[in-house]
């Protein structure tokens, strides 16, 4: 019974905090916008019974997912989603790796510190964290002016407010996310296997990409995922950092569903943008297995 | 659970309702009053006032439709207002419970009242423009003395915006108040709900958007103070705070604000209370106070807007009053519009052609 009560915990957690408020969103997705509270029809009125229940069902249907299709913004706003998702996942690894490799590099007296300084940031907000930056980005801002007095430039540069300012902020918010795993893994290899690769010919830049890099593929892995999956509907850093033409869908969602009042279409927007994260993702678990099983046999 | 467990988080579950009895919340917009007045009230009362604030209409109404917002007070403006009314979001105002409402200024509320037909459900809290704010020391610089910086062509037009670019550019991200304007500049009615009419504001935006750096619902109020951007389409009162700003930071420019000459679009925030309100009495208290003519003033003095409250007059200082840019006199008064809410489908092109013209998609 015990067992039985641990294995169904993750479930129940799963359900409570996954799978019953997807379908909450799934629901309204269905629906049609409306000026009432809560704007949107139908809603389901337990007191008719199975008429009522029966006269909700018949009145959804999926034509806001049609209008998706109809206009260019979605998709675009999608694909530019992922563009900077991509882009920005591979810079954090960029900086994140040599971090990582460093610290588990470290002597090991120094490695709680380290760690302790990658943690560190999170104990002040993160909106004030990124509100830092427009002080440091700004054309009147620490930058420009350190710039400015070493006499590298002579015309204050503009980041802030362009695609630039949004990878910086990017990169710097998500960066433990990606480091952390990576030291995790790195922390764990065995030194012996590089002394090996060595007193075999083998020379240290090959020795990194043959033996380093493949051990520490979770912790990529893991990070890789950490930092793609939030930074696809990231809305905070392309808002306080980015300009205007800054697409991305959580703006447009955020545009549906406060601009527009239409909790129906914004639903939708999020449905597909669940699908377009969890498709890739089982994919590549499912590849995963099959080499985990093919190395094993 | 045994029973004295039970019972003792029914007494803590009773305590706590107790004190939200004694708790007003109100929600208005940021930078939006004297907060020494948030102590006065609760002096005067000895209720609990909590205090939050807001960016944007959309996230006030979003919070509305949702229910349950546990507000007494908010301060949406007229427009939104009036759809917020239709979806059932507010009570009827008792005005028995508000003796101060004798104070308000009937040229105010005979325009409040297209929003909120008799003014049933709110009260004026404060009015203004929508208008241009400029640098006039770095505009006269970039465009000579005999620019035309009251003019929607200063931020229309792209031969001036091409120069205006290199010093910054800021516009207010709010279609309901930006999409009217360039209307207007095109002989236009502002008020359309012609989607046909509204489509050409597109053109408009497209031909001056490569030099507008952003728009943003209230960053344009430091970046203008501390000289970051030399013009920015917004608020009156916002941008009169930057010229305050401004002069009490020593900078060496100076800051004019301007209701466009071709007319200038004119809106009130309005205090309402929520349908579930959960301290209506309080609320009440809260509006009765705020129509005080000292207390409207003494806001009014801090923030430089107008306010709808005819008695207060008396006590704004020199520098608000005698404002036509804040308090506008006769003529300028009959060169201003009022708009109304989109239809659900209009909203939907307005928001569509406003991205557009923000992204480029």
């Amino acid at each position: 019974m015990g067992r039985f009560f641990l294995i169904a915990t993750p479930y129940f957690w799963l359900l409570a905090l996954f799978l019953v408020p997807f379908f909450i969103v799934f629901k309204i997705s269905l629906s049609d916008p409306d000026i009432a509270i809560p704007p949107y029809v139908p809603n389901l009125n337990w007191n008719e019974g199975w008429p009522g229940l029966s006269d909700f069902l018949t009145q959804l249907d999926f034509e806001n997912f049609g209008f998706l299709l109809t206009d260019d913004l979605y998709w675009k706003a999608y694909l530019s989603s992922l563009r900077i998702a991509v882009l920005s996942t591979f810079l954090t690894l960029l900086v994140g790796f040599p971090i990582a490799y460093g610290m588990a590099r470290a002597e090991p007296r120094w490695r709680p510190t380290l760690l302790l300084l990658i943690i560190l940031p999170f104990w002040t907000s993160f909106l004030i964290r990124v509100y830092a930056w427009i002080g440091i980005l700004s054309t009147e801002g620490y930058l420009n002016q350190v710039l400015q007095f070493t006499r590298i430039i002579e015309s204050p540069l503009t980041v802030l407010n362009t695609p630039t300012a949004v990878y910086i902020g990017i990169i710097y918010t998500y960066l433990p996310f990606m480091v952390l795993p990576i030291y995790a893994s790195l922390e764990r290899m065995d030194l012996s296997l590089l002394e090996a690769a060595e007193d075999l010919g083998c020379s240290r830049i090959s020795a990194f990409w043959l033996i380093t890099v493949p051990l520490a593929r979770a912790g990529i892995i893991a990070g890789c995922f950490l930092v793609f999956i939030p930074v696809l509907g990231e809305i905070v850093i392309p808002s306080l950092l980015g300009g205007s033409d800054t697409l991305m869908i959580g703006k447009v969602l955020w545009e549906e569903f406060f601009n527009n009042r239409d909790w129906p279409l914004a639903s939708a927007v999020a449905v597909v943008l669940l699908i377009v994260l969890i498709i890739p993702i089982i994919l590549f678990q499912r590849n995963e297995l099959k080499q985990r099983e093919a190395e094993g046999s | 659970m045994n029973f004295q467990v039970f019972s003792l988080t029914v007494c803590v579950a009773m305590a706590a309702s107790i004190v939200s009895a004694q708790e007003v919340r109100v929600y208005n917009w940021s930078d939006y009053i004297d907060e020494e007045l948030l102590t006065k009230f609760e002096q005067e009362t000895g209720l609990d006032l909590i205090y939050d604030v807001f960016d944007s209409n959309e996230l006030l109404e979003t919070k509305l439709l949702a229910g349950q917002s546990g507000y007494d007070v908010v301060v949406p403006t007229g427009t939104f207002l009036q759809r917020q009314i239709q979806a059932g979001a507010f009570q009827k105002l008792d005005y028995s419970k508000l003796p101060n409402s004798t104070n308000l200024w009937d040229v105010v509320a005979e325009r409040t009242a297209q929003y909120d037909p008799g003014n049933q459900y709110s009260i004026n809290y404060m009015w203004g423009t929508t208008g241009i704010g400029v640098n006039v020391t770095k505009v006269t610089e970039l465009l000579g003395g005999n620019a035309s910086i009251g003019s929607l062509s200063l931020v229309f037009d792209p031969s001036n915006m091409e120069k205006l670019a290199t010093c910054g550019v800021h516009m207010v991200d709010a279609p309901t108040e930006m999409i009217p304007a360039a209307l207007q500049y095109l002989g236009e009615d502002p008020n359309s709900h012609d989607p046909e009419v509204i489509a050409k504001a597109e053109a408009v935006f497209a031909a001056v958007r490569p030099y507008i750096q952003k728009f943003h619902s209230a960053e344009y109020i430091n970046s203008l103070a501390n000289g970051e951007i030399c013009v920015a389409f917004g608020f009156s009162g916002d941008i009169l705070q930057a010229r305050d700003r401004a002069a009490e930071a020593g900078n060496d420019f100076e800051i004019a604000y301007n209701p466009p000459s071709e007319g200038a679009l004119m809106w009130f925030d309005q205090m309402a209370i929520p349908a579930d309100a959960p301290n209506p009495e309080g609320a009440h208290q809260f509006l009765n106070f705020v129509m005080d003519p000292e207390n409207i003033a003494q806001a009014s003095n801090y923030v430089y807007y107008a306010n709808g409250n005819l008695a207060s007059q008396e006590f704004l200082i020199e520098d608000v009053i005698s404002d036509t840019a804040i308090y506008p006199d006769a003529t300028t008064l009959d060169n201003l519009y009022t708009t109304t809410p989109y239809p659900t489908r209009t909203q939907r092109v307005v928001t569509r052609l406003w991205t557009k013209i923000k992204s480029g998609t």
